[in-house]
């Protein structure tokens, strides 16, 4: 093995340690609203993905059955779509559901695996327990030949982009924009936000949603590096908690950089042990560490 | 007479006899060997029910990696089995004879070290109980003294149930794999695939149960249980007050740790085998709303939502299978949402101000209380309505405990 094989081997393993960071980063944004945010923990938080990667796969079955011209463009469009279910969906859970349990985290725990049992039972009745996977358009498949022998898959760069496009938007509504200012508000201090005229139930409903919104283009991403499955999203919820965990719950830029880590040691990992072991020797690390500093890498100065 | 009436009502032991009746007497002659077995098997899930009511019904701290300790106690009685049902003469058809057969195909030539000490069975039992133990001990104390509790501490504890899966589904050569330990047969050369095994297996595990509820109430009658109530509630205040909070929470957190494990080590008897889908993320949460139906203040009603959250398991997962996962899923919300002490609770807001209303009325024989009363029986007054009564009584052990400090 020359010299020039082992660096390309390094940058394709790094690359495809930046899809799995794009997915777990995608995942995590949406679970720190919710979770680091809100303070509800949303085991369903999987489902809502899927419900994302599903409508991509029905909008891809749509445009080839009713439009085949358009199957070069429909991608742009499925992702909106995707967005706008989970929304409605997460919507519709918390006025159903979570609204009733803010004072009890523990007990959210617990209402919201059972939606998620109720979520994958439903997938499996309406698509079957196959895995799918949606006709992607031809500019998605393929890969980039930098040099000889440095392939860079273009279905992965093209996640990565959406990745960054969906956090610099969430960073910026949320440290920008009037929602965010009312989010931080309700976050820091219920009451007194409530005292000076913020809705925070309002607030409550649309952050929940739209975490779930973010975790449908997750479930969009998803569909161009995997198929998808009813229990797709249960394989990624422990990994987002811990990414959410590991970065400091109440910080969007510790997310950001947790999921980084994770992704790369995990890929990097897997380059010299097996998978399974690349996996037991990520999470230890994090659990080690989680044990060192509980409160994450980032933690929020809050006076409590 | 009155001292037994006393004894009863006062530690709630009423309810326990019953129980005990139930599974002595009437579960033995009611059904055939093949119910009684499943019975036996629930009942081991049971063991980590009561675990849980005194972890998180008491001490307030929800762990959702009991499954870990259910596993390693069965794997470490399994490997005993294993190792016992792996000698020369039976596994002679292998390239290497004497090492149980998973390692043989995964090219494994000898037996590893840490498999030599459970050769014997008074190892084999003292890792049953040690190695759980130990591990809830290190999770524990790394985890409460530094004060991290409640969601944070879920989501670690599940995360421990997810390597260890991974784990043990990753280095099949120690430890059989997605498969499990299969094939054990016999404990010191006593056959435990025979009826008259499976009898008694059943009762060793009723006889463990009763035995782990009776240990389980007498803490919580005792200073420590009201100290852990304490702590649930105002932790702030116990700790000011001079305790040091958070070992209280490791002793709970151990001792739940132990009984699922002895659950666990009774289950790989009664059933025959233990495969990594008894530790992972799915089974632990199904462990816990096996305590949230029955009650998570209520040791003896945690036995039947066991018992009864298995049933259901079992009957619906083969009659209608699509609709088992809807029915579980009402399950996880309804008791969060109507009822938060599950059958307990409804007992105890329920049935209970009926009967005493009927023992008021004249000319009518006082009724035994039905199963599930135990929960909150000496604390919380019959006429508070399920979700009131725990807090109103936990507010009134917090006091006590602050000012006696």
């Amino acid at each position: 093995m020359t010299f020039d094989e082992i660096f390309h081997i390094t940058l394709m393993q790094g690359f495809a340690g930046l899809s799995l960071f794009a997915v777990l980063l995608l995942m995590g944004l949406g679970l720190a609203i919710i979770f680091g945010q809100m303070g509800v923990i949303n085991m369903a938080h999987g489902e809502f993905m899927t419900i994302g990667a599903y409508t991509i796969f029905l909008m891809s079955a749509l445009t080839e059955a009713y439009a085949p011209g358009l199957m070069q463009a429909y991608f742009p469009l499925a992702i909106v779509c995707a967005f706008l279910a989970a929304f409605a969906f997460g919507w519709l859970a918390e006025w159903a559901l979570i609204r009733h349990l803010y004072k009890r985290p523990l007990d959210t725990l617990l209402a919201t695996w059972g939606l998620s049992l109720a979520m994958q039972q439903t997938f499996r009745s309406v698509f079957g327990p196959k895995e799918v996977s949606p006709t992607l358009p031809d500019w998605l498949m393929g890969s980039w030949e930098i040099t000889e022998g440095l392939d860079i898959p273009i279905n992965g760069m093209f996640v990565l982009g959406l990745t960054l496009v969906v956090t610099g938007g969430v960073l910026l509504a949320m440290y920008k924009s009037r929602w965010g200012l009312r989010v931080r508000a309700t976050v820091s201090n219920r009451t007194m936000a409530n005292a000076i005229g913020i809705d925070t139930r309002k607030t409550d409903r649309l952050t929940f949603a739209i975490g779930c919104g973010i975790a449908g283009v997750a479930g969009a991403a998803f569909t161009t590096i995997g198929s998808t499955g009813p229990t797709s999203g249960s394989l990624y919820i422990v990994d987002a908690f811990l990414v959410v965990t590991f970065g400091g719950a109440a910080s969007l830029w510790g997310t950001v950089v947790s999921a980084f880590g994770i992704a790369q040691t995990q890929s990097i990992s897997e380059f010299f042990l097996s998978g399974s072991m690349a996996k037991v020797l990520t999470l230890l690390l994090i659990v080690g560490i989680l044990m060192m500093r509980p409160q994450g890498l980032f933690a929020a100065k809050v006076r409590r | 007479m009155d001292a037994i009436k006393h004894w009863l009502t006062r530690g709630g032991y009423g309810s326990l006899l019953i129980l005990a009746v139930l599974l002595l007497v009437v579960f033995p002659l009611a059904m055939d060997l093949f119910r009684l077995n499943l019975v036996g098997k629930y009942l081991t899930y049971g063991f980590v029910a009561i675990g849980l009511v005194m972890l998180w019904g008491y001490g307030g701290v929800l762990s959702l990696g009991q499954g870990v300790f259910f596993g390693l106690g069965g794997y470490a009685m399994a490997m005993f089995l294993k190792l016992e049902a792996s000698d020369p003469e039976s596994t002679k058809i292998q390239s290497t004879p004497g090492i149980p057969d998973f390692m043989d195909w995964n090219q494994l030539t000898e037996l590893p070290w840490w498999w030599e000490p459970f050769n014997s069975l008074p190892f084999a039992l003292f890792a049953v109980v040690a190695v759980p133990t130990l591990l809830a001990f290190i999770i524990g104390y790394a985890m409460f003294k530094r004060r991290v509790g409640g969601v944070y501490f879920a989501i670690i504890t599940q995360a421990v149930a997810l390597i260890l899966t991974v784990l043990i589904i990753g280095q099949q050569g120690y430890t059989g794999g997605v498969n499990g330990m299969t094939d054990l047969r016999t404990l010191l050369g006593w056959d435990i695939r025979t009826d008259e095994a499976k009898y008694t297996l059943y009762f060793v595990t009723v006889f463990l149960l009763l035995g782990s509820i009776m240990l389980c109430r007498w803490i919580q009658l005792s200073k420590l249980g009201t100290l852990l109530l304490a702590m649930r509630d105002k932790e702030d205040r116990v700790r000011f007050s001079g305790y040091d909070v958070s070992m209280f929470k490791v002793f709970a957190f151990c001792l739940a740790a132990a009984l699922s494990a002895i659950g666990g080590a009774m289950f790989t008897l009664q059933v025959g085998f233990m495969s990594p889908s008894f530790v992972g993320i799915v089974p632990s949460i199904e462990m816990v709303i096996f305590a949230a139906v029955g009650g998570r203040m209520s040791l003896v009603g945690a036995v039947y939502g066991a018992l009864l959250v298995n049933f259901g398991k079992t009957y619906f997962s083969e009659s209608f299978p699509d609709l088992w996962l809807f029915l579980m899923a009402a399950l996880f919300i309804s008791v969060v949402m109507a009822f938060p002490n599950g059958l307990a609770g409804l007992y105890e807001s329920h049935v209970k101000p009926w009967l005493t209303r009927r023992k008021a009325a004249p000319a009518t024989t006082p009724e035994p209380p039905a199963p599930g009363a135990e929960t909150t029986a000496n604390i919380a007054s019959p006429t508070s309505s399920g979700t009131a009564s725990p807090t109103s009584k936990i507010s009134i052990s917090t006091k006590v405990s602050s000012q006696s400090a």
